[in-house]
């Protein structure tokens, strides 16, 4: 960052004078001096909004993060690219209508009816007439903190990494499917090919490369924040900070990591 | 499917072979805790049935673990459980309590029960079962009667033993349903207890159907005395098992949670004929009702007299029913469970396959093969020869009159 902005600065100097006249114009010199850390503070900004972070390129260490996400249920349009991009972006076995993340429709109609969709590719909308009301909630795994899929798992084939990512191991696995029945989200499926139990992995293989996950980079709205929970600065903190927070089945005491804003009591 | 089911719900996950494991565990620690309480109770009339009810608890056991095997994803790792089992898993306790009634109670206990005949039939037989005999003493062939005092203090404190282990085995299996606090259905501290009691409830009926179909191919008089005591224990046990089950159903009715309407909707669709026909009038109700008539549970005499050949049918008749009752329980835990959405909104439908590993074939051939163990274990270990037992009962009839 540094070093973008004094080499901008010693071409500027270059192309304004005489490179053996040591007198710089005043004038010049002065806008340089404002120009550089103007540049310098645009490139930071940039390349933290491309989402690559300072550790891009150095070597992960897994103990400085704690991932979490937080799904502003207002922001959310029902389009349905999160859960599309997470079938391509981890060959999700769509055949079987399993699913690492959907979206959840709720249409309250006029007769005090709720009807209850999923969404988990684009699809058309519902005729306005007979809607009270509705909105939409994203849902995928919760990476609970005391996540009863991992207690349950009787040969540790599921757990909790030291980044906070509830994980499966494909090749320890036995495809008992006990913690799919322990998951109050329904966010577990038997993958058929693999006879492995799968689900959402916060698309590890990207975050640990300093990527957000794919839902989080496809969708439109900004529904959802994917960052570090415990770093203040963080982009997730500062809305965990700033928002009225709830998550799915408080009374089951799973302490999800998955936050919602503006959740409705509909939503289980 | 009607309603709102997670999309990843739409598949049931536990089929038909996870059905036949709480049946078949609960058919062993039934046969085991009579076999138990006969020995510690020391009630005679029984005593024809003890070593039936412990080999048919042997037999049903080591086919216990094949449905859950053959529905894992893959078998092949299922070492595992043995090898790296995370200790805070229920499931992951399987083997050691599955080792543990195996190795340490149900075998001990059926050696030291049959240590003096194995002695004797190590000298008798031919051939190569004489070796197998020899065998199986395990070089204890010291039959002086301080050593037959000294097997008959081992069984009895392995019995002693054994009764919690039964209760351990059977009452994990609950647990492993009753712990899932994300389902709703299953979610209950009763579970374990109520699955204990229709353990005892279905091995009493086993126990009875065995021992009467015994008699039959062997062309020998059943011992009424024997059928009308476990006609009492099956009423007894029955009322006890009811009960609970009222209990659970009543409490869940009373605090009505928010859960109540979509098992409301399940339970009178979905599994009205399993659950309401199947388990509670016809597998609960009805023989409550006809034992509670013709078996002596009451008083020495039953209340409604029936002729000992028309008794032992109705028995009969009775532990059918008993065992359909039991395994449509197992079957609205475990496939109810699995129909209604935990979105609270939405059931779903169980298809059951007829071919394939999960099917009802292969089933059918784990719930016949415990039989079939059965009989080579009876052929091997006959055990109505039992020389060193106390003498036979009198006549039913004999002394009823």
């Amino acid at each position: 960052m540094a070093d973008a902005g004094t080499g901008r600065q010693a071409g500027q100097v270059r192309q304004t004078g005489d490179p053996t006249n040591a007198n710089l114009d005043r004038r010049d010199f002065l806008k340089t001096c404002a120009v550089a850390p103007i540049a310098g503070v645009m490139l930071y900004v940039v390349r933290v909004a491309a989402g690559e972070g300072d550790q891009r390129g150095a070597a992960y260490k897994a103990t400085d993060h704690d991932y979490g996400m937080a799904v502003d249920i207002s922001k959310c349009i029902g389009c349905g690219r999160c859960a599309e991009a997470c079938q391509i972006e981890n060959d999700v076995p769509h055949e079987g209508g399993y699913c690492r993340t959907w979206v959840g429709r709720y249409v309250t109609t006029i007769d005090s009816e709720t009807i209850v969709q999923t969404i988990d590719k684009p699809k058309p909308a519902v005729d306005e007439k007979t809607i009270l009301r509705t909105f939409f909630a994203p849902k995928l795994c919760n990476h609970c903190a005391k996540p009863p899929c991992v207690q349950v798992c009787p040969v540790g084939a599921t757990f909790i990494t030291q980044d906070g990512v509830v994980l499966v191991d494909k090749e320890y696995c036995i495809g008992c499917r006990y913690c799919i029945q322990a998951c109050p989200y329904g966010a577990r499926y038997l993958d058929p090919r693999s006879k492995t139990a799968d689900k959402c992995t916060f698309c590890y293989h990207r975050v640990t490369r300093g990527l957000v996950p794919a839902c989080v980079e496809v969708c439109p709205a900004g529904a959802r924040i994917f960052g570090e929970l415990h770093d203040r600065a963080s982009p997730l903190a500062r809305y965990l900070r700033f928002s009225k927070l709830q998550v799915l089945k408080p009374h089951l005491n799973t302490e999800p990591k998955v936050y919602y804003a503006n959740l409705d009591g509909e939503v289980r | 499917m009607t309603g709102y089911m997670y999309p990843n719900e739409i598949e049931l996950q536990w089929s038909l072979l996870i059905v036949l494991y709480p049946y078949i565990t609960g058919l062993v620690a039934g046969a085991f805790i009579l076999a138990s309480l006969e020995r510690v109770f020391n009630v005679r009339e029984v005593q024809p049935t003890y070593r039936l009810a412990l080999l048919t608890a042997l037999a049903f056991l080591l086919v216990a673990p094949l449905p859950l095997l053959a529905h894992l994803g893959h078998p092949g790792r299922s070492f595992e459980i043995f090898l790296t089992p995370n200790v805070r898993s229920a499931m992951a306790m399987f083997g050691f309590i599955y080792a543990w009634y195996l190795m340490v109670v149900l075998l001990l206990e059926i050696w030291f029960d049959y240590r003096q005949d194995l002695v004797e039939w190590s000298t008798k037989a031919k051939g190569l079962t004489r070796w197998f005999y020899r065998l199986m003493t395990l070089g204890a062939t010291d039959v002086s009667p301080r050593a037959l005092r000294f097997d008959a203090t081992a069984g009895r404190i392995i019995t002693i033993v054994g009764i919690p282990s039964a209760f351990l085995l059977h009452g994990y299996v609950g647990f492993i349903f009753g712990s899932v606090k994300a389902n709703p259905w299953w979610n209950s501290v009763l579970i374990p207890v109520v699955f204990l009691f229709s353990a005892i409830v279905s091995g009493i009926a086993a126990v009875l159907l065995i021992y009467v179909a015994s008699c039959r191919i062997r062309r020998v008089q059943v011992d009424m005395l024997c059928l009308d005591k476990l006609g009492s224990f099956l009423f007894y046990a029955l009322t006890v098992d009811f009960s609970l089950e009222m209990l659970d159903f009543i409490h869940r009715l009373y605090a009505a949670e928010e859960s109540i309407k979509i098992l409301s909707a399940m339970v009178t669709s979905r599994l009205f004929i399993s659950l309401v026909v199947l388990q509670v009038l016809l597998g609960t109700l009805l023989p409550l009702l006809v034992l509670a008539v013709i078996s002596p549970a009451f008083e020495r005499r039953a209340i409604v007299p029936v002729p000992p050949a028309w008794r032992r049918r109705i028995f009969v008749v009775a532990a059918l029913l008993v065992q359909v009752g039991i395994f449509c329980t197992r079957w609205n835990v475990v496939i109810g469970g699995q129909l209604f959405s935990k979105s609270l909104r939405g059931l779903t439908v169980f298809k059951l396959q007829m071919y394939g590993l999960e099917g009802f074939w292969v089933s059918l051939a784990l719930l016949l093969l415990p039989l079939a163990i059965l009989v080579v274990l009876i052929r091997l270990l006959p055990p109505w020869t039992n020389g060193h037992a106390a003498p036979a009962p009198l006549n039913a009839e004999a002394r009823l009159s």
